[in-house]
């Protein structure tokens, strides 16, 4: 239904001659609609993405002209310790929020579909925290587990467990994020959620009259029905943890107990670099320390992983498409 | 319920019944409490805030109020109705003709177009990051908003997304006919098309208004040195900072800024949930 591109070669027949005075108006008044987003594709994405990949052959500071240094920023990152712990930080987030988003909102999706009475309400619920601001977001779990007070740790405490330092502490910081990131994945449970209630009933009963239940209906009938949805949650999931900058800057300054943004560069990636990913390491190298060749040499890096993925989404939408038409 | 529950069959649906619901109102609960605490950290007195006391043992109502004396929350909220307002304006103007084109009018070349689009809309914002301040810096715009909102006037490749999704839901025949009797694609576009695709829009709206109220990483960028331009969401990051004692004024600006989101989806539920269904590039 959603994203047919449908085939337009065949649509097209174009008597010469007497036409061609109206085909010529035709494509101008293409052209004018798209005028403006022409302008804009070229002017903040088709020159900034090869000028990006020109600056990361030299040396710029913004103050002093760009000066050409080759491959010598790409041959840094090999030295750069901290490059790799920023790579480490964000395949972290990639692989576990991947999964972890994509399990927890089929999972909260399937629960909602069975609901038979309060589906409005539990809906809303699980999809409001997503439209809460980044910043916000993580700030509340900021306060939500905080050490000692916090009421997650009452919680633990009624068990006689203990907890950790949460942001404070290197190995709860990255799961602490997810956690933040889990609590905002409404929109793919609404998206889940649509497709899971869009699967024919007749299914089911057929499934029904075999003897399945509940469980192995799931398993054989709404999986396999709703796999493009969850590919492409896969592929959402993936950008958004390549792109993940903001929670990461806001629960390692607020953890630290200094959040200036204007201040100190030291706070960046605290408790121990666990929270500096790959995007905040380009931001702090570009923005704090004005090494703009090396950060765009990063951002060279970053664009050609995130182009594999969308690349990905960009084939499956067009297979997905050709199907569509019998194709 | 004992004449319900009496054969096994029934006893099992409705334990089935029993499991369910249990599991949707946890769900819920689980959604619901992290705000909740938040609210009741927000009302307590300065000290209480600081204790693991859940409960406030009095209610500052007046703590909402104080953040506006702490803060130049004013200037903020300026800053971030400025940005999102005109964002939003500007997408509109510029979103709507290209969507039309990409849904309803027929060149060659269209596809590949769009799929342009779907890249732009998936790209990093970091990526092109470096090149965009380079140039905002060099026209003295740094430490303004409008390095932000300028692009929106152009293009916005999620709400050209977006609406082309809602656009292809239209039939054709409404446009052809409109064109039969003679309209151009300007009069197709803005009497029968537009007002057709009004959820849409309203949707499309929405989200281009939300995405860059809650922005943090364009204002950091081009307005961390400038206090007097932050947004909202800027300055909450480093309100904890600033007042890194006070829990619940902390707490108590994290809800007012959410507040815009809960308003908006109060009022516009369904357009919220039909437009995020329309992103999920289905199929």
């Amino acid at each position: 239904m959603v994203a047919t591109l449908e085939r337009v070669d065949a649509v097209r027949s174009a008597p010469a001659g007497g036409r061609s005075r109206s085909r010529a108006r035709h494509r101008l008044t293409v052209l004018a609609f798209l005028a403006p987003a022409i302008l804009g594709f070229a002017l903040f994405f088709g020159y900034p993405l090869v000028a990006t990949v020109w600056f990361s052959f030299t040396k710029y500071d913004l103050i002093n002209p760009p000066e050409w240094v080759g491959w010598e920023n790409y041959a840094y990152m090999f030295s750069d310790k901290l490059f790799r712990v920023a790579v480490y930080n964000t395949l972290w987030f990639v692989v576990v929020l991947t999964v972890a988003r994509v399990v927890f909102a089929l999972g909260v999706a399937s629960v909602i579909a069975r609901l038979k009475s309060g589906v409005g309400l539990v809906r809303t619920l699980c999809y409001l925290p997503s439209l809460a601001p980044p910043v916000a977001a993580t700030l509340v779990f900021f306060l939500v587990m905080r050490p000692n007070e916090g009421p997650l740790d009452s919680l633990l405490g009624w068990f006689g467990i203990e907890g950790p330092l949460w942001f404070a502490d290197p190995v709860w910081a990255k799961p602490g994020i997810a956690a933040v990131m889990l609590w905002v994945s409404g929109d793919l449970m609404i998206i889940i959620l649509a497709a899971v209630l869009d699967v024919p009933q007749e299914q089911y009963e057929a499934a029904s009259l075999d003897g399945a239940g509940p469980v192995r209906r799931w398993w054989h009938v709404t999986l396999p029905t709703i796999s493009p949805v969850l590919a492409f949650g896969v592929v959402n999931s993936i950008i958004l943890a390549l792109q993940l900058f903001t929670q990461a800057v806001v629960a390692g300054s607020a953890a630290s107990g200094s959040a200036d943004v204007t201040g100190s560069t030291k706070v960046l990636g605290f408790p121990e670099n666990s929270t500096l990913t790959f995007p905040v390491w380009l931001y702090t190298q570009g923005f704090r320390y004005f090494d703009m060749g090396y950060a765009a040499a990063m951002a060279t890096v970053l664009f050609v992983i995130s182009f594999a993925a969308t690349a990905l989404l960009v084939w499956r939408m067009r297979r997905a498409s050709h199907q569509e038409e019998g194709g | 319920m004992t004449t319900v529950a009496r054969r096994p069959r029934d006893r099992r649906r409705v334990l089935d019944w029993v499991a369910v619901h249990s599991l949707g109102l946890a769900l819920g609960l689980m959604f619901a409490l992290p705000i909740v605490f938040v609210f009741l950290t927000a009302v307590m007195s300065d000290s209480q805030a600081f204790t693991e006391d859940l409960w406030p043992r009095e209610w500052h109502w007046g703590n909402f109020l104080e953040v506006f004396e702490q803060a130049p929350l004013l200037t903020y909220l300026g800053n971030s109705l400025l940005y999102s307002g005109l964002a939003t304006a500007g997408m509109l103007v510029s979103s709507i003709p290209a969507a039309y084109a990409l849904a309803k009018l027929r060149w060659r070349g269209r596809n590949a177009v769009f799929m342009l689009v779907v890249g732009a809309m998936m790209l990093p914002p970091q990526v092109v990051a470096v090149p965009l301040y380079d140039t905002w810096s060099g026209l003295g715009l740094t430490g303004t908003l409008w390095p932000l909102i300028v692009p929106y006037f152009l293009f916005d490749a999620f709400s050209i997304f977006l609406l082309r999704q809602f656009i292809l839901t239209i039939p054709q025949s409404y446009v052809d006919a409109a064109r039969v009797d003679g309209c151009t694609e300007f009069q197709a576009l803005a009497r029968i098309v537009v007002p057709m695709a009004r959820p849409g829009i309203a949707a499309t709206a929405l989200f281009c208004f939300l995405y860059t109220w809650n922005d943090y990483f364009g204002p950091l960028l081009y307005t961390s040195e400038k206090p007097d331009q932050w947004t909202l969401s800027l300055a909450l990051a480093s309100f904890k900072g600033m007042h890194h004692v006070q829990w619940n004024l902390a707490m108590a600006v994290t809800l007012l800024i959410m507040l815009p989101a809960v308003v908006l989806f109060a009022f516009a539920q369904r357009s919220f949930v039909r437009g995020i269904t329309f992103t999920g590039v289905k199929g």
